[in-house]
C-alpha cells in the first residue's frame, strides 16, 4: 500500500503522522496523539487548508498596523491571492479584536479579522 | 528620586509579567505593581501576529496579540497598576528597585520581587560571521519587529542563517509579503526549530533548508550583495570546496535567544550557566530570598502557554513571602545527566508534587527518560521522539520524591 508521512501542525508536539492510502481513500492512519491530528491529516490529504495571519494599515490608530489573521482556515492554494487583496485593505480606529478587514474574502465565506486592538490616537 | 512602596513588584510586562503579577493578585498581595520598559504590555508577542499560542491553555490556537490580550484584559480588571515606557535600572539584594520613566527616577521599595524580563537575540557580534559589515542584515527578531509593527520591506531576497523558530515563521513572512526566501542554513545536522514550524514555513513554500551549512562569508560594501554558504564538518568547520554563492540583499539571523539577567547579575544572583539563567528552587525563588524569576529570563521556553504557568507559581510564591508565610526547606538537589543538558527547578522540597522543566542535547528516537536519585530509579518515560527544540515536563509527585537527596535525569536507548 503506498504510504504518506505528514508532520501534524496543529500543536507544538509535531506528531509524525503515516497515512496508507489506495488511490483517493485513506486505507490507515497512525501516529497521531489526538483527533485534532487525524482531522488534520485527512484534510490535509484530500484538500489541505491554512490559516493565514498578517496585518494592515489603521488610520488613527496609537501604533501604524494591525494584525489580522483569516477566521477560518482557507484553501491552501488561495493564500497567495488572499495574501494580494489584504495588501489592499485599510482599517479605521479604533479597531477591536474580531473586527473585519475584509468580509468573504475570495468568497470563500471566511472573513479577515483583527487580532489586535487599536485604540484611536 | 521619588519613593514608593510595594508587596510584590514585578520586573518586565511581558506574558509572563503578566501572569505573575495576576497570579500574587489572586494570593492575596494587595500591592503588585508591573513595571514595563516598553510602550504598551505584552512584551514580545506584540510582534508575534501568527498563530499557535494558547492552544494548551486555552485549547485554541490564538495570535501572540491575541493571547497576551487575555492577560491584558485580566489585568485591569484585578486593577493592577502598571508604569510604561518605565525602565529598571537596578534591582538591589535588599529589594529596592530603580526605575528611570518620564516622570523621573524612582526608588522602589517591595516586599518581593518578580523577575520577567524574557530574553534577547543573540546577533553577529556573538557568532562571529567574517566578511564586511554592510546594511541588510537583522535578527530575525528585528525584522519581525520592522515587518509587523512597522510595516517595512526589508529586502527582496533573503538567505536566514540559523533555524530557530523565529527564523523558520520570518521565512514563510517574508515570503507572504512578497520577498524570495533563497535558502535557511543551519550548522546543526538538525533544525533548531519545531518540526511544525518547518512543515508550515518552509516545506509549504518550497523553501530549501540546508543542514550542516553556514554562511562564510558576507559580500557587499553598503548593502548585502551575497553570502557564502558552506558545508561543515562534524566540528563545524567549512568544508573546503563546498561554497556556493548566494547572491541576495538581506541576510536574517536566527541563531538563538539568550535570557536578559544583566540586573540579575548585578544584584548578586547565582546563575546557571545551562540556562544562562537563574538558579531557582520549587518556589522559583533565586538565590536571595524574596526575589523569584519566571519566563524567558529563567530559561528559553518554546511554548508561550508554559511561561504563563511557570510565572503563575512565581506569582504565587512571592505573594506568600510577601505576606511572610514559612516556606519549606529545599534540600533535594536536581542535576541533568547523560543526555540532558538542564532541568530545572535546580532544589526541591518533598512537600508537594512538583513539575520538572528540562531539555535534551539532541534530537534522539525510542529514548528512555530515567530519574533516580543516584541509586534507584524513581520514574522512566518512553519517548518516541525527543527533540532539545522541545522542552519537555515531567511531574513527581510529593510521594516519589519521600527521601530522595537529589534527581538525576538521564536519557537511555530503549532496546
Ligand atoms: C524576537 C523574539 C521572537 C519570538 N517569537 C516567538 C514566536 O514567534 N513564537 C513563540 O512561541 N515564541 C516566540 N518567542 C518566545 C517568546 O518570547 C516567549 O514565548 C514569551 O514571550 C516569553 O515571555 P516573557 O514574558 O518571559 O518575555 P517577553 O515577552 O520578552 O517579555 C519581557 C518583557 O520585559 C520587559 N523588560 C526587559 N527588561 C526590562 C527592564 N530592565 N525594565 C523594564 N522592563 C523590562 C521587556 O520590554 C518585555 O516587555 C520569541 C522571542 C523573541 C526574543
Amino acid at each position: 500500500m503506498p504510504n504518506k508521512k505528514y508532520v501534524c501542525i496543529i500543536c507544538p508536539n509535531s506528531c509524525e503522522i503515516d497515512v496508507e492510502y489506495s488511490g483517493k481513500n485513506i486505507t490507515k492512519i497512525s501516529g497521531q496523539t489526538c483527533k485534532k491530528g487525524e482531522e488534520y491529516t485527512r484534510k490535509e490529504f484530500t484538500s489541505p487548508e491554512r490559516g493565514l495571519t498578517t496585518s494592515v494599515p489603521v488610520h488613527g490608530g496609537t501604533i501604524p498596523l494591525v494584525s489580522v489573521k483569516t477566521s477560518k482556515t482557507i484553501p491552501k492554494e488561495l493564500i497567495k491571492d488572499a495574501m494580494a487583496e489584504i495588501s489592499a485593505a485599510r482599517m479605521n480606529a479604533p479597531v477591536k479584536i474580531g473586527d473585519p478587514a475584509i468580509k468573504n474574502i475570495l468568497g470563500t465565506g471566511v472573513d479577515i479579522v483583527a487580532t489586535k486592538n487599536v485604540p484611536k490616537k | 528620586m521619588i519613593r514608593k512602596t510595594v508587596d510584590v513588584a514585578v520586573v518586565g510586562g511581558g506574558p509572563a509579567g503578566l501572569s505573575a503579577a495576576l497570579s500574587a493578585k489572586k494570593n492575596g498581595a494587595a500591592n503588585v505593581l508591573i513595571i514595563e520598559r516598553g510602550e504598551n504590555l505584552g512584551g514580545i508577542l506584540n510582534q508575534c501576529i501568527h498563530e499557535g499560542f494558547g492552544l494548551e491553555s486555552f485549547g485554541v490556537a490564538l495570535s501572540g496579540p491575541e493571547y497576551m490580550q487575555r492577560f491584558i484584559d485580566d489585568v485591569e480588571k484585578h486593577r493592577i497598576p502598571y508604569m510604561l515606557d518605565s525602565m529598571v535600572l537596578e534591582v538591589s539584594a535588599d529589594k529596592k528597585i530603580i526605575v528611570s520613566s518620564k516622570e523621573g527616577l524612582f526608588e522602589i521599595t517591595s516586599k518581593s520581587i518578580i523577575l520577567c524580563m524574557g530574553c534577547r537575540e543573540r546577533t553577529r557580534g556573538q557568532i562571529l560571521t567574517p566578511g564586511t559589515r554592510p546594511a541588510g542584515v537583522y535578527t530575525a527578531g528585528a525584522a519581525q519587529n520592522f515587518i509587523n509593527l512597522k510595516g517595512y520591506r526589508i529586502g527582496e531576497k533573503a538567505v536566514i542563517l540559523g533555524s530557530g523558530d523565529i527564523g523558520l515563521i520570518m521565512a514563510r513572512r517574508l515570503t507572504l509579503e512578497g520577498s524570495k526566501v533563497l535558502a535557511v542554513a543551519e550548522i546543526l545536522p538538525y533544525s533548531s526549530g519545531l518540526p511544525r514550524n518547518m512543515a508550515q514555513c518552509l516545506d509549504d513554500y518550497g523553501i530549501p533548508l540546508y543542514l550542516s551549512h553556514t554562511v562564510t562569508e558576507i559580500h557587499g560594501k553598503k548593502r548585502v550583495e551575497a553570502v557564502t554558504l558552506a558545508q561543515v564538518d562534524e566540528r563545524f568547520k567549512p568544508i573546503a570546496g563546498t561554497e556556493k554563492k548566494i547572491e541576495c540583499d538581506t541576510l536574517l539571523l536566527s541563531v538563538g535567544l539568550v535570557p536578559e539577567n544583566e540586573l540579575t547579575r548585578k544584584a548578586g544572583i547565582l546563575i546557571d550557566e545551562q540556562t544562562a539563567g537563574a538558579v531557582v528552587d520549587e518556589d522559583l525563588q533565586t538565590s536571595i530570598p524574596g526575589i523569584f524569576a519566571c519566563g524567558n529570563v529563567l530559561h528559553v521556553h518554546d511554548v508561550v502557554d508554559y511561561v504563563s504557568l511557570e510565572a503563575e507559581r512565581a506569582g504565587r510564591s512571592a505573594a506568600e513571602y510577601a505576606q511572610g508565610k514559612e516556606k519549606k526547606p529545599q534540600t533535594i538537589k536536581t542535576t541533568p545527566g547523560e543526555g540532558i543538558r538542564y532541568v530545572l527547578p535546580h532544589q526541591l522540597s518533598a512537600d508537594s508534587d512538583v513539575k520538572l522543566s528540562m531539555r535534551v542535547m539532541a534530537p534522539a528516537r525510542n529514548v528512555k527518560l530515567i530519574l533516580s536519585d543516584g541509586d534507584r530509579v524513581i520514574k522512566t518515560l518512553m519517548k518516541t521522539r525527543v527533540n532539545p527544540a522541545e522542552m519537555i515536563q515531567v511531574t513527581l509527585k510529593k510521594n516519589e520524591l519521600a527521601g530522595c537527596k537529589k534527581i538525576i535525569v538521564m536519557l537511555q536507548n530503549a532496546k
